[in-house]
């Protein structure tokens, strides 16, 4: 990967950091006054699968084209918790976290085992197998989903039925969780993560396991991409294949390119970006594919900063 | 007769069906193997321009009444034209870049020409007749041989051989392989490198086209038709390891039979045996079968 635009000195100020977060909480916090929640928790789930895609490919330089299947089948997972086991939603979105934490232990250490494009080639044929399993087995619902998913009652005590309850709900997953990603970044272990990015074989000489490094990225970013997932089904109460199918994966690789990856704040405005033409283009139909594959082009071949990380260059800051 | 209590009737039309399945897996995989060869790149797009190659056939046909056997060489030529394009304007400049970007471009052109095919022609498939000539069947005693299908197996074994006779035993061949290596020291004997590129773009997805005409008479024409079978021939790929000609042809026909087999045996793991296989290969062998890792 291109190195984004860091500055060399590593006891960077961290200063700009903490007011932009407090911006972009700002902005969370207020928005459901005039825009509709339920479009604000689609954002906040699809920023924070960007997010933690971002971790892997923009930190650990690992382009996973089957990222969605963590997203899936967690969402498949809680809904399931949540419909027949009847648990509380706390508890529905940590069991799905884990079931996307074990499944990515396993795909992780298959796929790690290949470098570079057969990495991406490899992620995206098992997610294509997950998919294939999601539609087969009974308790999925094949084509139909698991529907009408109850949102049940925080700690036993908060209804999430109702959409103000459970907006504060996923902000606060949201932000707990871009706190974590943060805390991971910029720790020895995000460093020596950066590091493998740059030039594992230097990583390697250094004395780094560089596999056993990898591999916790992968598991760190498919759980992450499966609290997404599982809170996403949660909100929508509905989990479906939409999530496990190969374009899902697509679209969290757009929202992180779109924004800039290697950029913290960058996936979380990627997804704003693209989530909010889908809600305009709906009714397009087929053209909003043509219209992310364009996006797509244009941003590999003219903008492969991205929005996040051509701001960031401007300032010559990290964002 | 039977075999392992199955009719010998419905095991072999299965291994039919499978051989047939793995002569397209076998065009696809050699011209993602070529390409990636030369250029480092992973041509996502490579189900998107089979998809083309069949619809161009079936465009011309219903247009202009253009037969099988001119749309068999025609569309290769059309569509191969369009990847020397796209090479020629866009992934020429991500040479230099990390291999991924390679990836993300043909990814997004796979969205913008699957996108359009299906705004215009809807999800449903559009029938391609199948040839005069091989209308009809063999009658081998033990099977019915549907004619066409005799001949998708045998002409794209006879494409691939040739590609791999090319590539391996004419002088051509050496001087691609040798770009393949290290491609300044061969431009430093005045080989027009980047002209051998832009080429061999056009020579891979001319294969993928040829595998959609030869494709459109037995799948129905699809927008959709190559969005599927990409990703099994990625995984087809990693199974065989991109570094040999010949390995990607006999992984291609080999997993088609193996896949054709389940069918037989366990239909309900046949959309996933092939990705089973690949997991299998990569915990004892993760260079590939073919492969040699770097």
């Amino acid at each position: 990967m291109n190195s984004p635009a860091l500055s060399p000195t590593a006891a960077q100020s961290q200063a700009h950091m903490w007011v932009v977060f407090a911006l972009m909480v700002a902005v969370l916090a207020i928005a459901p006054i005039w825009v509709y929640p339920i479009f604000l928790m689609k954002v906040m789930c699809f920023a924070l699968f960007a997010c933690a895609f971002n971790l892997l490919l923009g930190f650990g330089g690992l382009l996973s084209f089957g990222h969605a299947m963590f997203l899936g089948s967690a969402g498949y997972a809680a809904a399931h918790a949540s419909k027949i086991w009847g648990w509380n939603p706390e508890w529905c979105v940590l069991f799905g976290t884990l079931c996307s934490a074990v499944l990515s232990l396993v795909v992780g250490a298959l796929a790690i085992r290949r470098q570079g494009i057969y990495f991406a080639m490899i992620t995206l044929a098992l997610s294509q197998m997950v998919f294939f399993f999601c539609l087969q087995i009974p308790f999925t619902g094949g084509e139909d989903g698991i529907q009408a998913v109850p949102r049940g009652k925080l700690f036993g005590v908060v209804d999430l039925g109702d959409n103000q309850a459970m907006y504060m709900f996923v902000l606060a997953i949201f932000l707990a969780s871009f706190l974590f990603i943060w805390r991971v970044v910029h720790s020895p272990f995000g460093q020596i993560l950066k590091a493998i990015r740059e030039h594992q074989d230097r990583a390697t000489s250094l004395g780094y396991d560089t596999e056993t490094f990898k591999l916790i990225a992968f598991v760190i970013s498919g759980a992450l991409a499966g609290t997404a997932g599982a809170t996403k089904s949660l909100v929508f109460q509905l989990a479906s294949l939409t999530d496990v199918h190969w374009t899902m994966s697509g679209e969290v690789v757009l929202m992180t390119l779109v924004g800039g990856m290697g950029t913290l704040f960058g996936p979380v405005v990627g997804a704003a970006v693209i989530v909010t033409m889908q809600n305009y283009l709906a009714h397009l139909g087929a053209w909003v594919t043509v219209v992310q594959g364009v996006i797509f082009v244009l941003c590999v071949l003219a903008f492969r900063r991205g929005l996040v990380g051509e701001i960031a260059h401007k300032l010559k800051k990290s964002l | 007769m039977d075999i392992f209590g199955i009719p010998l009737q419905a095991f072999m039309g299965q291994l039919l069906i499978g051989l047939i399945n793995g002569s397209f897996y076998a065009l696809l995989s050699l011209g993602l193997a070529v390409i990636f060869g030369l250029l480092n790149i992973i041509n996502f797009t490579h189900g998107a321009q089979y998809m083309l190659g069949a619809f161009v056939a079936y465009l011309s046909l219903t247009h202009w009444g253009v037969n099988y056997w001119v749309a068999l060489v025609l569309c290769p030529l059309v569509v191969g034209a369009t990847g020397v394009l796209i090479e020629r304007l866009m992934l020429k400049h991500l040479y230099k870049l990390d291999h991924l970007y390679g990836l993300l471009l043909t990814f997004g052109l796979a969205l913008i020409i699957q996108g359009l095919f299906r705004n215009e022609f809807g999800s449903s498939g559009m029938p391609y007749p199948v040839p005069e000539v091989f209308q009809g069947v063999f009658n081998t005693g033990f099977m019915f041989l549907p004619k066409y299908r005799a001949w998708v197996i045998v002409a794209s074994l006879v494409v691939c051989l040739a590609t791999w006779y090319v590539i391996e035993r004419t002088k051509l061949g050496a001087y691609l392989r040798a770009a393949t290596e290290n491609p300044s020291l061969v431009q430093a004997f005045g080989i027009n490198v980047p002209r051998m590129i832009t080429l061999t773009y056009g020579f891979g997805v001319g294969l993928a086209a040829l595998a959609g005409v030869m494709a459109a008479p037995i799948y129905q024409v699809n927008p959709t038709m190559g969005a599927d079978i990409i990703i099994v021939v990625f995984a087809v790929v990693v199974i065989g390891g991109m570094g040999s000609i010949m390995g990607s042809i006999v992984t291609g026909f080999g997993l088609g039979l193996i896949e054709g087999l389940t069918k037989v045996f366990y239909p309900e793991a046949s959309a996933t045996v092939i990705f089973v296989i690949m997991t299998i290969v990569l915990l004892i062998k993760p260079a590939g079968l073919f492969g040699t890792q770097k």
